[in-house]
């Protein structure tokens, strides 16, 4: 809608960013956050209901066919242009949960494919996922060292 | 676990407040969604670790699963389990082990996109 003019026209923007209040700009993003966030993790549920229910995986299985569930319709909806339009709405309610992490692997190596596979695609899969898996495993073996030292 | 429909109004509520506390730092600070999220699964090992993530996992399922925190949350119990069971090389094994499915899928179904779907370009709906 508005948003090609923003990034035009900074005099436009300053008066609808002062127009709108700042309390009910984040108000606004905060519930869209919400609902979309809270409905992913209701999808992701419903998937980990089905492992357990009907597929008699345990609960920890069951979790993770939830993210594996998540992710497959996440790279699918990126690789159809949709999940951006998610994000644009959403924010954080899309990239906070799994899904988020599935399309900032897919998002980047799909616009990078035509560098080639391997330092394209292979490489530009782990720009934003890169960091969370090092901060993620390298705070988990420190967790597991000390664990390890404290009980041993 | 149970089909129980009131499990899915606190995973509505639980993993929306994940959602929303995290919109509520992007709208607040200049911080990019990558530091959010790198953040997210600091803190989620981190309460892992002193027990505080999984009695939320109890009460909200997936809601506590599912955003980034309970990515961190599934590193860490992987970790701690896997020392139990191995000692001290567990640390290096349990994290990527408890993560597998999540991260694998990641990179099989992406690939897969990124090769098969058509690029387009950020901002430009062709």
């Amino acid at each position: 809608m508005n948003r090609q003019r923003i990034h035009e026209d900074p005099a436009h923007y300053e008066q609808m960013t002062s127009q709108a209040s700042p309390p009910s700009r984040t108000g606004q993003g905060v519930l869209r956050a919400w609902w979309v966030g809270g409905l992913i993790c209701c999808i992701g549920q419903l998937a980990a209901d089905v492992g357990v229910h009907l597929l008699k995986m345990s609960t920890s299985d069951g979790y993770c066919l939830a993210a594996i569930v998540l992710v497959f319709l996440t790279a699918v909806l990126t690789g159809a242009g949709v999940f951006d339009r998610i994000g644009q709405y959403a924010g954080a309610g899309s990239f906070v949960p799994i899904t988020g992490f599935a399309n900032a692997m897919v998002s980047p190596a799909l616009e990078y494919r035509r560098e080639g596979m391997v330092l394209g695609l292979g490489a530009k899969l782990f720009t934003i996922a890169g960091p969370v898996l090092v901060y993620g495993i390298g705070s988990s073996v420190l967790v597991g060292i000390l664990y390890a030292l404290l009980h041993h | 676990m149970s089909w129980d429909l009131f499990l899915y109004a606190k995973v509505f509520l639980v993993g929306g407040a994940l959602c929303a506390l995290g919109e509520f730092f992007c709208l607040k600070t200049s911080w990019t969604p990558a530091r959010i999220l790198v953040c997210y699964i600091l803190v989620g090992v981190a309460l892992s670790a002193f027990g505080l993530y999984g009695p939320l996992v109890e009460f909200a399922g997936a809601g506590a699963t599912v955003p980034l925190t309970g990515f961190g949350h599934s590193l860490c119990q992987g970790v701690i389990h896997s020392v139990q069971e191995r000692g001290w090389i567990g640390a290096f094994c349990g994290g990527l082990t408890a993560t597998a499915g999540g991260i694998a899928a990641a990179i099989f179904f992406g690939t897969i996109v990124a090769v098969v779907a058509k690029p387009r370009m950020k901002g430009k709906n062709t």
